[in-house]
Order: C-alpha cells, then sequence, then structure tokens
C-alpha cells in the first residue's frame, strides 16, 4: 500500500470533498441578486468615500464666508455647484461636512447600542432565570419611556455636546438589540454545541463571547443597518430642534433646518442637503432590507 | 383577562415612576436655575423666590410635593408666564394636538391598511412594488422635509391652503390638512408594510389553505380568515404608533407654528421652564403608556394565541 497524498494533500482533498456552502455564502448569493441592495452598497460606498476624503479634496473649506456671494444660487464658475448659504460659505462643502458628520453620528451610536445590547441581551437570555427575568424587566420600563423627550431634556440640561449626542442616541437604540439578541440566545443556549462546551467546563464568558454572539450575527447585522438610518433621522430631528452640534460644525439635519427656513427664495439650501440626506436613508434601508431577506428568507 | 391586565399593569406603574423620577431629578440636576436672570438679585429677594415655588426645601421633599401635585392634578405653575399654571397651558395646547394626532392615525390606517392588502394579495406584481417604494420614501423622508416642501407647493406656489399658523380655537378643515397629511405620511409607509407582511405570512398558513381546500368563496377567506389574523400586528403596533404621532407632532407643530403641546414643551425646553417641560414629559409619557396598554389588552381580546396566565 503506498499513500499517495502528503498530509497535506489529503486534508486539501477533504476539504474540497466537504466544502459546502455556508449560511454566508448563501446569504452572500442572494444579496448580490439583490439588485436594488446592490445598487444602495455601492451609492452608499461612494457617500462614505466623499464623506471621508471629500473635505480634504474639495477646494473650500465648510467655514469660510464668501461675503460676495451671499445667498448666491447655484453656479458653475468656482464649482460652487450647490450654490451658497446665507453667510455665503460653500454648500457643496457644508454638505460634505453634514454628511460625515450624520454618518459618524449614525455609525458611533450605532456602535454604542449594538456594544451595550448584545452583551446586555446575551448575557440575560444566557443566564436565563431570575437574573433574565430582572434584566428584561429593565428593558420593558425603559421601552415605554419617550426617549426623544429624554434626549431633549438632555441636550437642554448639560448643554449641546456632540459626544453627548452620540451616547444619548445610543442608550435609546440598545434596548430592541437587547431583545433580539435574548430571543436567539435562548433559542442557541439548548444547541448541542454550547452543550459540549459546558461539559468540557468553559467559563460562561467564554461560551457566550465564543459560542453565542458569533451566532446571532445575522439578525444582528440586519438590525444594525437598518439602525443607523434611525439614528442618522434621530440626530436630524435634535438638528431641526435646534439641539444638535453648533455651529460651524454642521449636520444634514442642521443644513435642512437651515434651508427650510429659507426655502422660498433660496430652494438651494433645501434641496442638496434634502436629497443627500434622502439618498442615505434609502441606500441604509435597501441595505438592510436586502441583508434581512438574505439571511432570513422566510417572508419571500 | 383580568390577571392579563393586572400583569401588564405591573409593568405600567414602575415605567411611569421611573419616568417622573428621571425627568425630576434630572430638572433638578441642571446647573443654574431659571431664576439666575440678568439682573443681579439680592439673596433676600432670591430666597423669597426660592421659598415662593418651595425649592429651598431639601431635594426629597420637594419630590413628595411634586407627587402630592401630580395625584390632584396640580403640575404647578409656569415660571416664565407668571398668570399661568402648568396645567392650563397644557390644557390649552392639548385639543390642537389631540386632533392633529388623532387625524393622522386615522387616516395613516385608512390609507395604509389597503396599501398593505393591495401590496400582499399581488405580491411581487408592479403594484406590490411601486406600493414598497412609496413606502420606502415614506419612512426615508423626515417629516421636516415633506412639511416645508408641502407648504411650499400648496401653500406659496399653489396658494390653496394656508402655509402656517393656527387662530386658537379654530381649527378649519383648510389649516389642519396639511399638518395631518405630514404627520400621518411615515405612519402610512410604517403601516402598509406591516400589513404587507403579515398578510402574505397568514395567506401562506396552514388555515387559509384549509379555508381554501373546503371550497369557501376567495372573498371568504381573505374577509373572514385572513384579514383577523394578518390584522393582530397591526393592533400591537399601534401603541408604537401613537409615540411615533405624539414624536412627530413635536416637529409638525414647529414647522406649521401650530400652538400644541410639542410647541410648548419645545420653546419651555429652551427656555428653560422646568415645570411646563416636566408637565408636558409627564402628559406624553402617560399618553404612552396608556396607548401602549390598551394596544396590548386589545391584542388579548382578539389573539387566541396570547395567554392571559
Amino acid at each position: 500500500m503506498t499513500l499517495l497524498a502528503t498530509p497535506a494533500e489529503k486534508a486539501e482533498l477533504m476539504q474540497a470533498a466537504t466544502k459546502g456552502r455556508s449560511l454566508w455564502d448563501d446569504a452572500r448569493a442572494r444579496l448580490v441578486r439583490n439588485k436594488a441592495a446592490m445598487a444602495s452598497l455601492f451609492i452608499l460606498s461612494f457617500l462614505v468615500l466623499v464623506a471621508i476624503f471629500g473635505p480634504l479634496l474639495w477646494p473650500h473649506p465648510y467655514d469660510k464666508i464668501f461675503t460676495e456671494h451671499a445667498g448666491d444660487g447655484p453656479m458653475l464658475q468656482g464649482g460652487h455647484i450647490f450654490g451658497f448659504d446665507v453667510q455665503g460659505r460653500d454648500l457643496v462643502a457644508r454638505t460634505i461636512y453634514g454628511l460625515r458628520i450624520s454618518l459618524a453620528v449614525g455609525i458611533v451610536a450605532t456602535l454604542v447600542s449594538l456594544i451595550i445590547g448584545v452583551a446586555w441581551g446575551a448575557t440575560a437570555g444566557y443566564l436565563g432565570g431570575r437574573v433574565d427575568q430582572f434584566m428584561m424587566r429593565i428593558v420593558d420600563v425603559l421601552y415605554a419611556l419617550p426617549f426623544i423627550f429624554f434626549v431633549i431634556l438632555m441636550m437642554v440640561v448639560f448643554g449641546r455636546n456632540i459626544i453627548l449626542i452620540f451616547v444619548a442616541i445610543g442608550a435609546v437604540e440598545w434596548l430592541t438589540m437587547a431583545r433580539i439578541v435574548r430571543g436567539q440566545t435562548i433559542s442557541l443556549r439548548r444547541k448541542e454545541f454550547v452543550e459540549a462546551a459546558e461539559a468540557i467546563g468553559a467559563p460562561t464568558a467564554r461560551i457566550v463571547g465564543r459560542h453565542i454572539v458569533p451566532n446571532v450575527l445575522g439578525p444582528v447585522v440586519v438590525y444594525v443597518t437598518l439602525t443607523i438610518p434611525a439614528v442618522i433621522l434621530a440626530e436630524s430631528f435634535l438638528s431641526f430642534l435646534g439641539l444638535g452640534v453648533q455651529e460651524p460644525l454642521t449636520s444634514l439635519g442642521n443644513l435642512i433646518q437651515n434651508g427650510a427656513k429659507e426655502m422660498e427664495i433660496m430652494w438651494w439650501m433645501l434641496v442638496f442637503p434634502a436629497v443627500t440626506m434622502m439618498v442615505t436613508l434609502f441606500c441604509f434601508n435597501f441595505i438592510g432590507d436586502g441583508l434581512r431577506d438574505a439571511i432570513d428568507p422566510k417572508d419571500r | 383577562m383580568l390577571t392579563y391586565i393586572l400583569r401588564r399593569l405591573r409593568v405600567a406603574i414602575p415605567t411611569m415612576v421611573v419616568i417622573i423620577a428621571v425627568a425630576f431629578f434630572m430638572m433638578r440636576a441642571a446647573p443654574g436655575s431659571p431664576f439666575d436672570s440678568e439682573r443681579a438679585v439680592s439673596p433676600e429677594i432670591r430666597e423669597a423666590i426660592l421659598a415662593y415655588y418651595g425649592m429651598n426645601k431639601p431635594l426629597w421633599v420637594q419630590f413628595l410635593d411634586y407627587w402630592k401635585g401630580l395625584l390632584t392634578f396640580d403640575l404647578g405653575p409656569s415660571l416664565l408666564y407668571k398668570d399661568q399654571t402648568v396645567s392650563e397651558i397644557l390644557g390649552s395646547g392639548f385639543p390642537v394636538s389631540m386632533t392633529l394626532g388623532i387625524s393622522a392615525l386615522i387616516l395613516a390606517i385608512s390609507i395604509g391598511v389597503p396599501l398593505g392588502l393591495l401590496a400582499a394579495l399581488n405580491q411581487n406584481s408592479s403594484g406590490d412594488y411601486s406600493v414598497m417604494a412609496l413606502a420606502m420614501v415614506g419612512i426615508c423622508i423626515p417629516t421636516f422635509v415633506t412639511g416645508p416642501l408641502l407648504a411650499l407647493l400648496f401653500g406659496v406656489q399653489l396658494g390653496w391652503l394656508p402655509v402656517a399658523g393656527l387662530d386658537r380655537g379654530d381649527m378649519t378643515l383648510d389649516t389642519m390638512l396639511l399638518p395631518v397629511i405630514t404627520l400621518a405620511l411615515p405612519q402610512v409607509a410604517i403601516i402598509s408594510r406591516l400589513v404587507r407582511a403579515s398578510t402574505i405570512e397568514v395567506l401562506r398558513s396552514n388555515f387559509v389553505r384549509t379555508a381554501r381546500a373546503k371550497g369557501l368563496p376567495e372573498f371568504q377567506v381573505l374577509t373572514r380568515h385572513t384579514l383577523r389574523a394578518a390584522l393582530l400586528p397591526l393592533v400591537s403596533y399601534l401603541g408604537p404608533a401613537c409615540a411615533g404621532l405624539i414624536t412627530g407632532s413635536v416637529i409638525i407643530e414647529t414647522v406649521f407654528q401650530l400652538p400644541g403641546i410639542g410647541r410648548n414643551f419645545v420653546t419651555s425646553a429652551l427656555q428653560r421652564d422646568y415645570p411646563v417641560v416636566m408637565g408636558a414629559v409627564v402628559l406624553y409619557a402617560s399618553l404612552i403608556i396608556l396607548f401602549n396598554l390598551l394596544a396590548d389588552i386589545a391584542l388579548g381580546l382578539l389573539d387566541p394565541k396570547v395567554k392571559y396566565e
């Protein structure tokens, strides 16, 4: 008997033989077929790149005032294609900057909610019993709070601070995340691989971190992509009431608020930021819906 | 059934207490007080003012006093408008906000439900896609964009409807139409998506197949079997919908300059008229909790799958 294959080759053969399509491969294939989601992904990547590098590349800074152009409409000369605001600042630069702040708020606040929500939900779901009841009761109570009012109160009481906006909105959005993760965890807890990990004596923290959390990722990813637009909307809501980021910094909500004030004469101040914001929200929502269909194809 | 309601109350009451406590202590923790005016006030006068509003007592006594007031529906005096109590201020805004909210809810349901059904019954048709695309537009465009745009189109360009403003106690159709439509739009979108998803799910369920198999006319299958089950998620969504309408009304009242509670809340929050802000938060919170409770109870009555034990 001669061995035809070295151990390395054998491993390769084994792998080729057993290489099935994983859940994630399936999901990716379904997502790629979803035209709306792929187009959104493309546009959104472009917007993110613009938000990151735009301020470096665009010739006009967001806070530079062109006194002679105050209130002028879009013009090709000098590249002021979105026009100027009332003070004479270039609207392209301000829209890019606003997009940057809005995206940053959306992503950071969602991260905050992701971390709190996943930790809370996974712990409650895994430990179960009294601890679970107590933790979820807290979530129930917080859920019923009209949070946007507390965010407004916080802005008024503690002053307008961009860090506070991140934290406040993130603290609002973690509740749903905690519920989703808990539900998933409860069903995972009885699976064999968790039992096996328990049998070999793995500590609780390791089981939650290594086995539970990676497996709840699917629904969490979907919820994250749908939370980011919700957060961007919440921030713009605050900005619209005059409680968001402060001048000369700006966010899309801020620009829209200023635009709404001047819309009867200076329509460009409303239209360009509003369209930018809508496109961004569209993209996130389409990607979120696409991901949901891809990961959980029940509704198709 | 009674124990089910009691169990719901067991969540609702602590929630209310937490809300009031958090709002109260946050107000008191705020740096600076509404009495820090530009003019220097002598310490005696300051003392007298604080004593008048009961603010010289220990914090927990003030907290208990606030509760005593609440139980007798006394929300205290406004710090800014010396001749008005908080109850009077909120009371004058309430009819406006209430009319706005209820009309928007009715409009949202009466448009959203048929749209969702239409989309579900013609799933993956062009009609379905256009309804869902419209719904996506409704979800993605914030009300503070649709509001000004509608006002610009119908108010300024076409001149059909007034752009903003409302005489107190004079809520005519033409002044309320644009605000109500603006407020209802996102809810129309959410409700139609919700109804579509649940109808599609119900249409595939076993009991609908049974009903068809035993030869019921399609109309009866839809009205008696499908619709009843498909509208249950809508019932449980009514609680959050009310919360959404209330939050939305803050924006709408600011955009259209309506003298409702939402605008009161924002202006008094910006001017640090704490008792009015407190009052508005308490009112909003109790409304949201009440509607959640009602939605839960309604769901318990309608949905045979909800257990009351």
